[in-house]
């Protein structure tokens, strides 16, 4: 069986202690239309979607989360601040044998708030309150202050978009780095193309090439094949500049700690400021709810390879003893807990109206068997 | 009890296969009528031929209903989840060769790898609101290929024939195809990217690890490796 006696009752137990916050509790279809839920989430969740086709209402997913829908619940009819819980199963396919579940229990806690430090805080001492009698390490981050440093970047708009774009796939955003800042050479082939692309005008190559097919028209083709030789023009990232941002991907500190190093390269890097000052007013809230943000550990780039919407501070809860990567990674562990802040998740569903927004999920499933364990 | 070997049902590909094993002293051959699906096993005892569809095989090894099957390496891995621990590769045959690519309109001249296939993506997607789509009947390979090379932006369409056309179609921006020569892909102005090669594919022996392997089966087995000059795994 997939689901447990065990792992319900522990839901249930949860869900009213969400509830006893003063949450409302939500309702959300198991049956979802695929189309907007889909294209919101990056590929992880869309490839292990259980899409199904209506002979009504067209392509329908088993809902693989709720945020999405908890979101467009608010968006419909919430009042602000709010604070929302749910429960129920979510599904997602598994392509390999391991731990993880293709169906299992979730049950959620949103807060909707434009005190984001404060929100970030409650549901995190929340989480950590709630978790607490099976001693699970913490671990946190912040997307934030990573996206505020690309942003002030010395470099072209173009760059620092590829790079913000790419910070949920640490390979190729590493890639890309070396590459803007001079420490990886150009690869051949891309040498070749920028010959190729220098030898005429675009419309001349496009038409030399072969018929225009297909909907990426012969601008869009154009357009990119002009960008691609104006961004060879471009000077590599300043050396210290570079290093600061490597520096800073590698931050891994307890939370007291770390943010005294974001002081510290602060005055080199301004663009951060903002970022960091968010940062310290969540550890001065956290505190304020008796979490101990001198040993909470912090990792500039935790949250990364999980969920793309999350984009500012991430958290996570692990079973001590198991490696605490991030939920994305076949065959590992899932996090018995994790969440974070996704306020551009709101923005693009509420279509210019945005609402601050921070949630997390618990697997209660994980959480009876830990129960069990130490029975 | 006789060990179930399942063949290709037709064409080029069934007839390498019983060249392939007739070259090694187990001879197949058709019975009955020239179209009906039957056939038999000459210079080993035991070994009973099952005819199917090269597509249906990798369903029938993770079944466990054919204890050994010819197939295309690329079927096997495409349609069958964490392939390597449902079935193991005896031996590849050397023939039925083809590569699973992924193609472009040659008119792309700013796209010649990967790299240049997830900025296009990414500027499509801003540009017409939609992921970028890659037609293809191979979901599993092509989405294991792209997401272990970081792209994003796009989205698989499925494709079960007539792929080369989707492009000209508006019903895909890309293609991720099995070709040997390029010729199709040529006739439908695509390009083939430089990095793009998803998978080698060529007719391979598999074994099922879910099958039936009773003592008969197992000396069968043994026996048919012996004159085939194959190693065996564990079972």
């Amino acid at each position: 069986m997939t689901i447990t006696p065990e792992a319900r009752a522990e839901a249930e137990a949860l869900f009213a202690a969400f509830r006893a916050t003063g949450a409302a509790p939500v309702e959300a279809d198991v049956l979802q239309p695929a189309g907007t839920l889909l294209d919101l989430y990056g590929e992880d969740i869309r490839a292990r979607a259980y899409v199904t086709q209506d002979p009504l209402r067209g392509e329908m997913v088993l809902r693989p989360d709720f945020t999405v829908p908890v979101v467009q619940a608010h968006m419909a009819d919430g009042a602000e601040p709010a604070r929302y819980c749910y429960m129920g199963e979510v599904f997602r396919k598994q392509d390999h044998l391991g731990p993880r579940a293709s169906e299992y229990l979730q049950v959620g806690f949103e807060v909707f708030d434009r005190d984001a430090p404060k929100a970030d805080a409650e549901v995190f001492a929340l989480f950590a309150r709630l978790l607490s009698p099976i001693g699970l390490k913490a671990l946190t981050g912040d997307i934030g202050i990573l996206l505020a440093a690309i942003e002030g970047l010395t470099t072209t708009p173009r760059r620092k978009a590829a790079l913000r774009r790419h910070v949920w796939r640490p390979r190729r955003f590493r890639a890309l780095l070396d590459r803007f800042a001079g420490r990886a050479p150009m690869p051949e082939g891309r040498l070749h193309l920028l010959n190729h692309l220098r030898s005429d005008t675009p419309e001349a190559l496009i038409a030399a090439a072969g018929p225009q097919i297909g909907l990426r028209s012969a601008e869009d083709i154009a357009e990119r094949a002009r960008a691609l030789v104006e961004d060879a023009e471009t000077p590599t990232l300043a050396a210290p500049e570079a290093a600061l941002l490597y520096d800073l991907l590698g931050l891994a500190a307890p939370c007291d700690a770390a943010l005294a190093h974001l002081r510290g390269i602060q005055p080199l890097m301004p663009a951060i400021a903002p970022a960091v000052d968010r940062f310290e007013a969540r550890l001065i809230a956290m505190r304020q709810h008796g979490v101990d943000t001198a040993s909470l550990p912090f990792e500039a780039s935790h949250g990364r390879s999980t969920l793309e919407y999350y984009d500012g501070f991430v958290f996570s809860f692990h079973r001590n003893g198991s490696a605490a990567v991030d939920g994305g990674v076949d065959g590992a562990e899932p996090p018995i807990a994790s969440g974070g802040r996704y306020d551009a998740l709101t923005a693009i569903l509420g279509q210019g109206r945005s609402i601050p927004a921070v949630g997390g999920i618990i697997r209660p499933a994980l959480v009876a068997t830990l129960k069990g364990v130490d029975a | 009890m006789s060990l179930k070997i399942g063949v290709p049902s037709k064409g080029r590909l069934m007839e390498k296969t019983f060249d392939w094993f007739g070259a090694r002293g187990v001879t197949m051959r058709q019975t009955g009528a020239e179209r009906e699906y039957s056939g038999a096993v000459d210079g080993i005892d035991g070994v009973e031929l099952v005819m199917l569809s090269a597509g249906e095989i990798p369903r029938e090894l993770s079944a466990g209903r054919i204890h050994l099957g010819v197939t295309g390496s690329d079927l096997v891995r495409d349609k069958l989840a964490d392939w390597n621990t449902q079935v193991a590769e005896l031996a590849t045959l050397g023939f039925g060769h083809a590569d699973l690519i992924i193609a472009v309109p040659s008119a792309w001249i700013d796209v010649d790898s990967l790299d240049d296939l997830d900025a296009a993506a990414a500027a499509f997607r801003t540009r017409h609101g939609f992921r970028l789509r890659i037609a293809t009947k191979y979901h599993r390979l092509v989405r294991d290929f792209l997401t272990a090379n970081d792209i994003a932006d796009y989205q698989l369409v499925d494709s079960q024939g007539a792929t080369e056309g989707t492009v000209k179609n508006l019903t895909a921006e890309a293609i991720a195809d099995i070709t040997s020569t390029g010729e199709t892909l040529r006739a439908n102005h695509l390009k083939i990217l430089a990095d793009s090669v998803v998978h080698r594919s060529q007719a391979t022996l598999f074994l099922a690890r879910r099958a039936d392997w009773a003592a008969p089966e197992r000396a069968t087995l043994a026996a048919l490796a012996t004159k085939l000059g194959l190693d065996l795994p564990a079972l």
